[in-house]
């Protein structure tokens, strides 16, 4: 638009060239208001679409919810059944992915950005890394049933279920854990040797401590689509009905910690909704609308975590 | 920055907090491991949950769906204690077993009747015959019989939208293999889900709709359902649970089964929980809406137990039109 004005406004006479830069700067503004308010409707589009569902979920599940309906385990009866035992597995399967996907995706993500050597190996890895994160999850569900479930000798369990849905987003850790490294500034490192630090003092010092938001940015994400997963779980071997829970890890007296509940069986959130929703009896419906508002609020406290520890690392950051 | 470090671990040291809350367990409990179709599993689940008040946490029972061929791989892999099974076990599933030295118990527990339907308002369809069924369903209507007039003249020039279960389920196996006479073969242009709910939400918002389903579905939305009568060839016959009692709701009845690891049994964990299945099956089968089998039944299955009658009444094959009588007076074999 401007090259096409420029040459138009050196003919004209003093005066007609403003009049015209005017209206056309007015045009410009129309389209940045248009473009500026399509995106506002993109927006609300997507905010009402949520909250509808939200809405709907809310009205369906609220009457639902309840100490007991937290506390008891499923049932045939609509009326007394709980999602004890799906929320504690849950939590178990994500603590181990958790514990898994964290060391190891950082781990990894900081070697590829700051000790690899660029050749092709290493590219390799990268284009490799980048696909991982696009394989559709039942895929890795297979992968677990065989290598984990059967090879491993791990069986149905929360052990399994947690490093399949560890393999799942392990890639993204990775990936968020790169593009985080990348936002600090080389200065920094550079700075950091000048004043006679080793390479490990460098990461371990500074770019690790910087980068945290990022990386927990990236581990959220990968949580919080792990935590909503059912096709890798059912291939596994979940559980539909069970109405205990697995061994405690404080359980026996005389024993520090027992590791006996990694090879339990378990269920899962999701798991538990689906069967409830494919239940003939409405009030069960109620029911899978009350476990999606428990499986929401998880996941959201375990973003609100998140955004602390983002909070309280970026006030100490000074650069 | 060590101290930076040092407080970036609080909040994984809060996660581990959230385990304290799992009571402890003092001995572990003996386990009885059960998996197949989800047909059979609101039965199971409604037995394993009073079995499990009733040994007060001695005994923990545990239910995965997985399908009924799910299940037999399992069961066959020596993985589970019961299958739950909507059809009988197959030929090749026999032989897996076999192969595997797993020797079993088939036990009959319920009865459930599919049910065709069509939209409440549906005027003019009182009952089927399975010739019109097989007219509507067989692979050959797919894009011909397309309206309400093509199976018979005198009924209205009505769009006929279908729907039906998908085709991994054994609801589609026993339909199929009953209705057109080879199982799995179908007509393709319906609407397929092995979510029933969807299915019931599709033939009450459709007025020109013709679906089949389980028994128990109906009846928890007999509202916004119209169930057909089934004409077998001795009249029509409504799906009521004294029709599939007494045997005249034929060919749309069907037995479904738990079958239990020979080794299993010996511990007594497994054989209690069968003991008590048998012995409080009935009510519990009425209470979530399928057809439970006469007392005898459920004794009888105890007997063989007792007189260790093994393996299947069906010789792997899955047969349609079996009624109560004829399944009970069989004699089971390996």
């Amino acid at each position: 638009m401007s090259t096409l004005f420029l040459p138009a406004a050196d003919l004209s006479p003093p005066g007609t060239g403003q009049r015209d830069m005017r209206r056309l700067i007015a045009r410009h503004r129309i389209w940045d208001r248009l473009f500026g308010l399509l995106g506002v409707l993109a927006l609300l589009f997507a905010l009402l679409v949520f909250a509808l569902l939200f809405g709907q979920m809310l009205v369906n599940g609220l009457p639902q919810l309840s100490w007991d309906f937290l506390t008891s385990f499923p049932s045939r009866r609509a009326a007394s059944a709980g999602i004890l035992s799906a929320w504690v597995g849950t939590v178990l399967v994500m603590l181990v992915t958790a514990l898994v996907a964290v060391p190891l995706g950082v781990g990894a993500g900081i070697y590829l950005e700051e000790y690899a050597p660029k050749n092709l190996l290493t590219d390799i890895i990268e284009i490799n890394v980048t696909n991982l994160a696009g394989v559709p999850s039942i895929i890795y569900g297979l992968l677990a049933l065989g290598l984990f479930v059967y090879q491993f000798g791990l069986g149905h369990s929360i052990a399994a279920a947690g490093l399949t849905l560890a393999l799942l987003i392990l890639p993204v850790v990775i990936v968020a854990t790169r593009e985080a490294i990348r936002t600090i500034p080389q200065q920094i490192r550079e700075g950091a040797y000048a004043c006679g630090a080793s390479k490990w003092q460098v990461v371990a010092h500074h770019v690790v401590p910087y980068s945290l938001p990022g990386i927990m940015t990236g581990v959220i994400i990968g949580l919080a689509r792990a935590i909503g997963e059912t096709a890798p779980i059912i291939t596994i071997g979940a559980l539909t009905f069970i109405a205990f829970l697995p061994p405690s890890p404080f359980g026996q007296p005389g024993q520090l910690l027992s590791f006996e509940w990694l090879a339990a069986p378990f269920t899962v959130m999701p798991i538990q909704m689906f069967n409830w929703i494919s239940r003939p009896e409405a009030a069960f419906q109620a029911n899978a609308a009350a476990a999606g508002l428990v499986l929401v609020a998880m996941t959201l406290s375990m973003n609100a975590i998140a955004i602390w520890i983002r909070y309280y690392f970026r006030q100490k950051i000074k650069w | 920055m060590n101290r930076l470090l040092r407080q970036s671990t609080l909040p994984a040291l809060g996660f581990l907090a959230i385990l304290s809350f799992a009571p402890a367990v003092a001995a572990a409990p003996a386990v009885v491991k059960i998996d197949g179709s989800s047909t059979v599993f609101p039965i199971t689940e409604a037995v394993a949950e009073e079995f499990q008040k009733a040994k007060k946490g001695a005994v923990n029972v545990t239910v995965g769906i997985s399908g009924s061929g799910g299940g037999f791989k399992k069961f066959c892999r020596g993985e589970i204690d019961l299958a739950n099974a909507s059809r009988p076990i197959l030929r090749k599933e026999m032989d897996d077993c076999a192969k595997a030295g797993i020797r079993y118990y088939e036990m009959p527990v319920a009865y459930d009747a599919l049910t065709v339907m069509v939209h409440p308002q549906n005027s003019f369809i009182k009952s089927l015959s399975v010739a019109e069924l097989r007219k509507i369903w067989e692979p050959a209507a797919q894009g011909r019989i397309m309206s309400w007039k093509d199976v018979n003249p005198a009924w209205p020039d009505q769009k006929i939208k279908l729907y039906g279960a998908g085709s991994d389920s054994g609801t589609f196996d026993y339909f199929t293999e009953a209705i057109v006479g080879k199982a799995k073969s179908s007509r393709g242009d319906y609407t397929a889900s092995e979510d029933d709910n969807v299915l019931v939400q599709g033939i009450s918002g459709d007025k020109g709709a013709l679906g089949y389903f389980g028994f128990a579905y109906y009846i928890e939305n007999q509202k916004k359902l119209k169930a057909v009568a089934i004409d077998g060839g001795k009249g029509p016959v409504a799906p009521t649970p004294e029709n599939v009692d007494n045997g005249s709701y034929q060919p749309l009845s069907r037995p479904i089964f738990i079958y239990v690891n020979e080794k299993s049994l010996e511990r007594p964990a497994v054989r209690e929980f069968v003991e008590f299945y048998m012995k409080n099956a009935a009510p519990l089968v009425k209470e979530v809406k399928y057809i439970p089998l006469p007392a005898r039944a459920y004794t009888g299955n105890l007997e063989h137990l007792a007189r260790k009658k093994l393996g299947t009444v069906f010789g792997g094959q899955n047969e349609v039109g079996l009624t109560i009588e004829q399944l009970l007076k069989r004699e089971a074999q390996l």
